[in-house]
């Protein structure tokens, strides 16, 4: 059994709290606070699948968004066709809309990753984006599933044992799956796989003289990331019950980045602390003013400025990288 | 004997706040974006009306809690589920979007508040999706461009070229003014919306000139509508291509309109279900005392939003506040036994108004404030195309 | 096809790719010598439409707004160097995207509390507010051909500034080899604040000449934003020549797309679905076009030699 570092400590305590403290509220009446938990776990899940490509990989995507907006038009397109095409049963069963959403994703991370990766730096930013853009506007474009207005998805999914009309149930599968979503991160990085792909962040030609095919590497990185991130964007669908284009917009795409960095990047607990951090202070800062984006844009601007490696690195006295 | 009647007082004191728990008003409207200016001022109507009642109905406090929507249906909906969920409010109203509506309705619906919209009437909520708790105190969003097509066909305009913005409403809008307009549709074009919505209609006007049709209908609601009819003089299209509007012209681009000196907006027509000019007691005072606080005229989303206030507190007052009986509740507030600033009117079965529509021209006042007017009654009485489809539950 | 709309559409593309070339030009000046992704770029154009639509009633003119404005948002450019660009210069994309994200949430408040949330309408004067007649079918709006004009201008402009001027080569040095600009004992920093004012000031002038036609409005800039930066990396970073004929490009794509598109669309779907799917798809074209040129040049179509 290893020992707990400082930082291990540090994600057990938050882990718990975050395991306690929501289902409390609900239990106290605010049943608000718990939706509130539940949103920033599934966002959570989205940036830790970021962190792994932005983090460990260097690749910065500004398209992040589109992934988890797939995902949910993934349970509600077959929820839709259920509700008013009468589909079969199957349309909002659980074990298919998550399975698909996953699916969707990964073969749109597929097909947009290899374009993409040919690009570098900046160009890479860019082309995620415009990757993501080009899917916000089809989803507009369609106007069957509700265009610039959305789709109300009036079923959740259907799951064997779990029932996600009870929102303690759908927080506790959000958690269970943030838990696996970073450990699964973990075992990634500290793999083999995960120490060619850190590597090549570092000294591209190094790893590729090294024989590594780092283009090939990087691909299946994007492409497990973009998965989950449709994994993320299926419970979210859930949760809401309404999705639109709004959700693959480029400034959720940003918002990710932020939760990423903010939270500290490369770091297990780092993506969950600025999901929390960020939706807590936007919660916060929201309710005590309407021009609540002026604090919170000076908080960007001063997290960048002054905080390097972002709260995880503050809290535990160590900037960068996980141990 | 003095502290007997200190006691009677603590005693009586104490029975009329227990009794006069405060119902609350969740209001969901635009505070942010561009689009905010709309959302501001429904925002200082309810104001207005809460001070004309004294922040009371009857003798039960009314307490309103305003709630951003970002112009935005997600955001709009995490708004009302908020309300819903930590405010524990009574009523939800506001509303100015009909895809936020859409969004928000269930979220409301679902927790067992009454939901009273103040501006949106999308066609889904006066047909299919139309709910007991459900109210409306402005329009389902096909009648005034169905009014407005009424007056195309009375002025004998042949055909028509169509723009508006590609939302749900725009929707409704180009439904409403197809339905009852008999000549023939040239062209339309539905341009992006949102908070980050086409404002440059260079293309657009391009092709509706092209198209040789002998008018341009448009609905451009908030900050939309003033750029618009800025670049539709500009393209010098003012003789060639009559424009005939709905919620674009109106008392929010009008001012501003004014400031940049637009003489050719005078004389402008749209149709409406309100207007400053009606005359009767509550619009009368509505529009002076607005004025007088504001600095301007009131446009629909005011007076809609006065009355949504106004009919809340009705329906409170009536049932001495006491929330608990929604069934009463909803009784009272299908009556809509209060001074509307449209005049009196009914609900019909889907709880949309049953009202009087009407042409509109921009004039200028007595002080030469640029204003509207109503020139002709269009419709009396005038019931949508969709209450058929509502099977209320 | 109907030849004189094709035309007039012509010119309202080329009029929009013109004011994209302007935030574009400072975009990419910005980022080819500099190496500084700036969202911000956004709040510049937004602030300089404001305080020039505020300065329109103060001076009564529009075109006198125009040109003390100027000046303004060049200051208001050196302010962003000084305090938030500057800081991060040594940091990477990632930083820069996230701050000047933020100074976009500061800025966007700030002109909604200034100006409050209504926006503001530019009155022109009379002889920019009519329009010009080319032949009797073809008409345009006076002040479009002032943009396009005012962007040419700018565009040449710029040409010579970066061509034939001692800033311009070390704009040009700059751009490929910004160490060895430094080791020539050029004062890199004054170098930097210049380059981004001027920028600021592209920027600002695009907005107030967009003003008149779409008013000052708060978010105003976060669209054209993202289109400008579609702009550049189609161009190449850096290059001005490359943000030329991109932006021309886009331009016209745009413009074409809104006007032919839904006509095309109906030919094999259903006169509705094209009217609805017809803007969106227009909208998707400029994506699309990005990602192509990136698939097969992914540097862009013009990349400055070296880097």
């Amino acid at each position: 059994m290893q020992k707990l570092t400082r930082r291990g400590w540090l994600t057990v305590i938050v882990m718990a709290l975050l395991a306690v403290l929501p289902p409390v509220f609900y239990l106290t009446g605010n049943a608000f606070y718990l939706d509130l938990a539940t949103r920033l776990t599934i966002l959570a899940i989205a940036a830790v699948s970021l962190n792994l490509i932005l983090g460990y990989g260097g690749l910065i995507s500004f398209g992040h968004a589109a992934f988890v907006g797939l995902g949910a038009y993934a349970v509600g397109i077959p929820a839709y066709h259920w509700l008013y095409y009468s589909w079969g049963d199957w349309a909002v069963n659980g074990l298919v809309q998550f399975p698909l959403a996953i699916i969707v994703s990964a073969v749109f991370a597929l097909l947009t990753g290899i374009v993409c990766l040919r690009t570098r730096g900046v160009y890479f930013i860019m082309i995620t984006m415009a990757f993501a853009q080009m899917v916000y506007y089809l989803i507009v474009s369609i106007e069957e599933y509700g265009g610039d207005d959305g789709l109300v998805i009036d079923t959740r999914s259907e799951l064997p044992l779990i029932n996600l009309d009870d929102p303690l149930q759908l927080f506790g599968l959000s958690y269970v799956s943030l838990l696996v979503a970073m450990l699964l991160v973990r075992m990634i990085v500290n793999s083999r796989f995960g120490m060619v792909l850190q590597g090549a962040k570092g000294n591209e030609e190094r790893m590729i003289s090294l024989g590594f095919n780092v283009y090939a590497y990087r691909l299946t990185a994007y492409v497990i990331s973009g998965a989950m991130a449709g994994y993320a964007g299926a419970l979210l669908g859930n949760f809401t019950t309404f999705i639109s284009p709004e959700m693959m917009d480029w400034s959720r795409s940003g918002e990710l980045m932020f939760m990423v960095i903010l939270g500290g990047v490369a770091t297990t607990l780092g993506p969950v602390l600025g999901a929390v951090s960020f939706i807590v202070i936007e919660e916060i800062l929201s309710t005590i003013t309407i021009y609540w984006h002026l604090p919170f844009g000076l908080m960007l601007i001063g997290v960048v400025l002054f905080v390097r490696g972002g709260l995880a690195g503050l809290l535990t006295g160590r900037g960068g990288k996980d141990d | 004997m003095k502290k007997f009647t200190t006691l009677a007082l603590a005693a009586s004191l104490m029975a009329s706040t227990a009794f006069a728990e405060p119902v609350k008003i969740g209001f969901v409207t635009t505070l942010t974006t561009g689009a905010a200016v709309i959302g501001k001022e429904m925002q200082q109507a309810a104001n207005l009306a809460m001070d004309h009642l004294g922040g009371m109905a009857g003798d039960t406090k009314l307490e309103i809690i305003y709630a951003d929507d970002g112009f935005a249906p997600e955001t709009g909906k995490q708004a009302t589920d908020k309300l819903v969920k930590q405010d524990d409010v009574d009523f939800i109203t506001g509303f100015i979007w009909s895809h936020v509506l859409l969004a928000s309705r269930k979220s409301a619906l679902d927790g067992g508040k009454f939901l009273i919209s103040a501006n949106a009437g999308p066609s889904q909520i006066a047909g299919k999706l139309c709910d007991k708790n459900f109210f409306s105190t402005s329009w389902q969003n096909d009648q005034t461009p169905m009014a407005m097509g009424e007056v195309l066909n009375q002025v004998g305009v042949k055909s028509l070229y169509i723009m508006a913005p590609n939302y749900a409403a725009g929707k409704n809008m180009v439904a409403g003014v197809e339905r009852t307009f008999s000549g023939e549709i040239k062209g339309k074009d539905l341009t992006k919306w949102g908070a980050d919505a086409q404002l440059d209609f260079s293309a657009e006007l391009a092709k509706a000139k092209a198209s040789g049709a002998d008018g341009l209908f448009v609905f451009y609601p908030g900050a939309a509508g003033g750029a618009f009819i800025k670049q539709y003089h500009q393209a010098g299209l003012k003789d060639v291509l009559p424009l005939y509007t709905v919620f674009t012209v109106d008392g929010l681009s009008i001012p501003k309109l004014q400031a940049a000196d637009f003489q050719s907006v005078l004389g402008s027509r749209s149709t409406g279900a309100w207007d400053p000019s009606l005359d009767n007691a509550a619009n009368q005072k509505f529009v002076s005392d607005f004025k007088a606080k504001y600095g301007a005229y009131p446009s629909n989303y005011a007076a809609q939003s006065y009355d949504a206030i106004n009919l809340i507190a009705s329906a409170v007052e009536k049932v001495g506040g006491d929330m608990s009986n929604m069934d009463a509740v909803r009784a009272a507030l299908k009556e809509a036994d209060y001074a509307s600033v449209r005049g009196d009117y009914t609900y019909g079965e889907n709880h949309f108004p049953v009202q009087d529509f009407y042409l509109r021209e921009v004039v200028a006042d007595a002080d030469g404030t640029w204003t509207t007017k109503v020139v002709q009654t269009v419709y009396n009485d005038h019931v949508d195309s969709y209450a058929a489809d509502c099977k209320m539950k | 096809m109907d030849l004189s709309l094709l035309f007039i559409q012509t010119l309202n593309g080329l009029q929009l790719g013109l004011l994209l070339f302007l935030v574009a030009s400072g975009l990419t000046l910005v980022f080819g010598i500099l190496d500084f992704v700036n969202l911000a770029h956004a709040s510049l154009y937004m602030l300089g439409a404001f305080i020039c639509a505020s300065l329109t009633f103060v001076l009564g003119n529009f075109l006198w707004a125009v040109v003390v404005s100027l000046p303004i948002t060049g200051v208001i450019g050196l302010l962003v160097e000084r305090f938030v660009a500057r800081p991060l210069y040594s940091r990477d994309h990632l930083d820069h995207v996230l701050g000047t994200f933020g100074l976009i949430l500061v800025l966007d408040t700030l002109a909604h509390l200034i100006w409050g949330p209504a926006g503001i309408a530019v009155p022109l004067p009379p002889w920019l507010d009519g329009q010009i007649q080319l032949s009797e079918t073809l008409v345009i709006p006076t002040f479009r051909v002032l943009i396009i004009a005012a962007g040419l201008a700018a565009a040449g402009g710029l040409f010579w500034l970066v061509n034939y001027t001692r800033l311009g080569m070390l704009i040009r040095a700059g751009a490929s080899n910004r160490t060895m600009v430094s080791a020539l004992g050029v004062d890199i920093q004054t170098l930097f604040a210049l380059v981004f004012a001027l920028g600021a000031m592209l920027a600002g002038l695009a907005g107030m000449l967009i003003a008149p036609i779409t008013e000052a409005s708060i978010g105003m800039g976060n669209n054209i934003i993202i289109t400008a930066f579609v702009v550049i990396i189609v161009g190449g970073i850096g290059s001005m020549k490359g943000a030329f004929i991109a932006a021309l490009l886009i331009g016209l794509i745009d413009t074409l797309g809104r006007s032919f598109l839904d006509d095309l669309f109906k030919l094999f779907m259903s006169s509705e679905a094209a009217e609805t799917s017809a803007p969106a798809v227009s909208a998707m074209l400029i994506y699309i076009i990005m990602a192509l040129v990136l698939a097969f040049r992914p540097s862009g179509l013009f990349p400055p030699r070296t880097r």
